[in-house]
C-alpha cells in the first residue's frame, strides 16, 4: 500500500475570467518508507496539492488517500497518519512553547505525550525553549516549533511545505539531518522546496509540477541522467552568439551553458571562440538540479514520467 | 526515538475526540488576558448600573414593587452574558484565520461536532464567568433575591450556548477585524439594548412593545429576569420556548457550515 497516493487530483479555482486550473489530472503514489521531492516554480501547484493532502482544500475531481485512508470520506484517520509542516510561520500568541505542543498533541487524541514532547525539543534543539512564550522566539525557533508540532502524534507520513524558506544556514542543516534521520527509522518523507541542492541531496525521487500537471516523475538519479548533466561555466565581458545566446544562463559577466557530452561541451567552445568571446576563468563541472529543473520547464526535455 | 506508525494506545478516537483538549485551549485562551476578557466587561456593566440606576431610580416603575436598580441588575448580567460569549468565540475564531494558526486545527481529527462542542462550550464559561463577575460587584446596590434558580440557569446557559454559536457563525463568515466588529456594533449591541435590558417592554409605545416580541434577545432577558423576580413581561415557558427554537436554528446552521469548513477549507 503506498503512503500516498494520488489519483487524477484536479482543482479549479472560479475566477471572474473563467475558472482557473491549479491542477490538472495529477496521478503519482509515494511508497512507504521514501523520501519524495515536490518541485516546481511559484504557481505551479505544490501547495495547493499539499493543501488538499492536508485537509486545507478540498480536490475538484479525483481521490487523495493516505495509506489507504481516502482525505475526504476517512479524514480522521487520514490526518492522524500526516503531520504537516505549513509553509507560513504561524503561531498561537498566546501560548508557551510546550503549551502549544500539548495542546497540539491533545487534538490528535493523544494525551500525556510529554516523554516524546521531551524527546522532540531534545531533538530540535528547544529543551531551553519549553517555556517561553511563542512571541519571543525568533523566526528559526518558531520553525522548529512548527517541525515539533508536525510531529506530536507520531505521524507515519511527514509532509514540508518549503520549510527551509528563509532559515538560516544553521538550521538548515539541523532540520535536515532531523527530517534524514526520521526518514531512515521509516518515515515516510513529502517535501517541497526552492532549495534544489536539498531535494537533490535527500529526495530518492522526484515530480516536477508545471502549470499543475506533472512534467517530470524519476528517481533523482535517473532525472541527472536523462538531461543535460554538464555544466560550462566562465566570464565574458563580450556579447554571446545568438545560437548559445538563448540556452545561456547569464548572471552579470558570468554564463553558464549546460551540455549532454563532451562533444557538445566541444562545440559549444568552438562557437565561443570563433565568435571572439574569450572565455574566462573556464569551468567544466557537473550540472544540478537548478539546470534540470529550468531544461524541463523549458520544454526542452520530453517529460519523463517513470513509475 | 522511534517512528512508531501506530497511535499510542492512549489516542482517542470518535467523533469528540481532542474536543476536550479545544475546549481547554480556548478557555486559556481567554483567561491569559482575564482583564480585558472579563474584568473589563465588568467594569463596564458597574458603570451601566452606576450611572442608569443614579439617574432612573425612584422614577420608572417596573413590576409593581421591584425597584428600578434591581430590576436593571439581571438585565445587566445577562447582557454581559450575550455580548461576552458572542465576543469569544467570533474574536478567537476571526484571529486564528487572519493570523493563519487555524492551519493547527484544520489538520487535525477533529470532527465538526468537536469544533462546535469546543467553541461554543469556551463561549458559555467566558459568559458565565463574565455574568458571575457582573452578578458580583452590582449585587450590593439593591435587594434581589432568587425566585427560581432553574431559569436562571437555564437562560445562562442556552443564551450563551446561542450567542457562542452565532459568533462562530460571525467568524466563519468574516474575512477582516471590521466586519466581526461591525456585526457586533450593528447587529447584536442594539438587539441586546433594544430588548429589555434597561426598561421593562410594557412602558414602551405599542408599535415597539410589538416590535419588541420579534426580537429573540428579549427572552433570554426575559426569561433571565423571570428566574429572579417569578414575574416577568412574558411566560418563562413562551421564553424558553422561543430561545430554545432560536438555538436550535443557529446550531444547525453552524454545524453544517463547520462540516462543509464554509471559507475555512477551500
Amino acid at each position: 500500500m503506498p503512503a500516498v497516493s494520488f489519483v487524477n487530483v484536479a482543482k479549479t479555482y472560479p475566477s471572474p475570467r473563467g475558472d482557473l486550473r491549479a491542477l490538472d489530472d495529477v496521478t503519482f503514489d509515494i511508497a512507504q518508507g521514501e523520501f519524495f521531492g515536490l518541485l516546481g516554480p511559484n504557481g505551479a501547484g505544490k501547495t495547493t496539492l499539499i493543501s488538499i493532502l492536508a485537509g486545507l482544500a478540498r480536490a475538484s475531481g479525483g481521490s487523495v488517500a493516505v495509506l489507504g485512508h481516502d482525505v475526504q470520506a476517512e479524514y480522521a484517520a487520514a490526518r492522524r497518519l500526516l503531520g504537516v509542516v505549513p509553509q507560513e510561520l504561524v503561531f498561537d500568541p498566546f501560548f508557551t512553547v510546550r503549551e502549544a505542543l500539548r495542546i497540539q498533541s491533545g487534538y490528535f487524541g493523544v494525551r500525556d505525550n510529554d516523554d516524546w514532547i521531551d524527546e522532540l525539543l531534545a531533538n530540535l534543539g528547544l529543551a531551553d525553549k519549553a517555556q517561553a512564550n511563542m512571541r519571543q522566539l525568533s523566526g528559526g525557533m518558531k520553525r522548529r516549533v512548527l517541525v515539533a508540532q508536525a510531529l506530536v502524534h507520531r505521524p507515519p507520513v511527514i509532509v514540508l511545505d518549503e520549510p527551509t524558506a528563509g532559515v538560516d544556514v544553521e538550521l538548515r542543516q539541523t532540520l535536515w539531518q532531523f527530517i534524514a534521520r526520521l526518514n531512515r527509522e521509516g518515515h515516510t518523507v513529502l517535501l517541497t522546496t526552492h532549495y534544489l541542492e536539498e531535494a537533490e541531496a535527500l529526495c530518492g525521487r522526484i515530480a516536477m509540477l508545471k502549470l499543475g500537471r506533472v512534467v517530470a516523475l524519476d528517481r533523482t538519479s535517473a532525472l541527472l541522467a536523462g538531461t543535460a548533466s554538464t555544466m560550462l561555466s566562465f566570464k565574458t565581458d563580450k556579447p554571446l552568439p545568438p545560437q548559445l545566446a538563448d540556452r545561456a544562463r547569464v548572471t552579470g559577466r558570468i554564463v553558464q551553458i549546460t551540455a549532454h557530452d563532451a562533444r557538445e561541451v566541444e562545440s559549444i567552445l568552438g562557437m565561443l571562440i570563433a565568435a571572439g568571446c574569450d572565455p574566462e576563468d573556464l569551468e567544466i563541472g557537473r550540472a544540478d538540479l537548478e539546470d534540470v529543473f529550468l531544461e524541463i520547464m523549458r520544454g526542452e526535455t520530453p517529460a519523463r514520467v517513470a513509475a | 526515538m522511534s517512528a512508531t506508525a501506530l497511535p499510542s494506545p492512549k489516542t482517542e478516537t470518535g467523533v469528540l475526540a481532542g474536543a476536550r483538549t479545544l475546549l481547554y485551549k480556548e478557555v486559556l485562551r481567554f483567561w491569559k488576558v482575564s482583564f480585558q476578557t472579563v474584568a473589563a466587561p465588568v467594569l463596564t456593566a458597574m458603570l451601566y448600573l452606576l450611572i442608569f440606576g443614579h439617574v432612573l431610580e425612584g422614577r420608572v416603575k417596573v413590576f409593581g414593587t421591584v425597584g428600578y436598580t434591581s430590576f436593571l441588575i439581571p438585565g445587566l448580567v445577562m447582557m454581559s452574558v450575550l455580548q461576552n460569549a458572542f465576543a469569544n468565540s467570533s474574536s478567537s475564531l476571526i484571529q486564528s484565520k487572519i493570523t493563519g494558526n487555524l492551519v493547527f486545527l484544520l489538520v487535525t481529527p477533529l470532527s465538526h461536532w468537536a469544533w462546535f462542542v469546543a467553541y461554543v462550550g469556551a463561549s458559555v464559561v467566558r459568559g458565565a464567568a463574565v455574568g458571575a463577575g457582573v452578578l458580583l460587584v452590582t449585587v450590593w446596590f439593591a435587594p434581589l433575591h432568587v425566585d427560581n434558580v432553574l431559569w436562571i440557569a437555564f437562560f445562562t446557559i442556552a443564551g450563551a450556548a446561542l450567542m457562542g454559536a452565532l459568533g462562530l457563525v460571525a467568524g466563519l463568515w468574516a474575512e477582516k477585524f471590521d466586519q466581526i466588529a461591525a456585526f457586533q456594533n450593528f447587529i447584536i449591541m442594539p438587539m441586546t439594548f433594544l430588548s429589555g435590558v434597561f426598561y421593562s417592554v410594557k412602558s414602551l409605545p405599542p408599535v415597539w412593545y410589538e416590535v419588541s416580541h420579534l426580537n429573540p434577545f428579549f427572552y433570554m432577558i426575559d426569561g433571565f429576569r423571570h428566574g429572579f423576580f417569578g414575574t416577568s413581561d412574558v411566560s418563562p415557558w413562551l421564553s424558553l420556548a422561543v430561545v430554545s427554537a432560536s438555538l436550535a436554528v443557529i446550531c444547525a446552521v453552524c454545524l453544517h457550515l463547520l462540516r462543509i469548513g464554509y471559507k475555512i477549507r477551500h
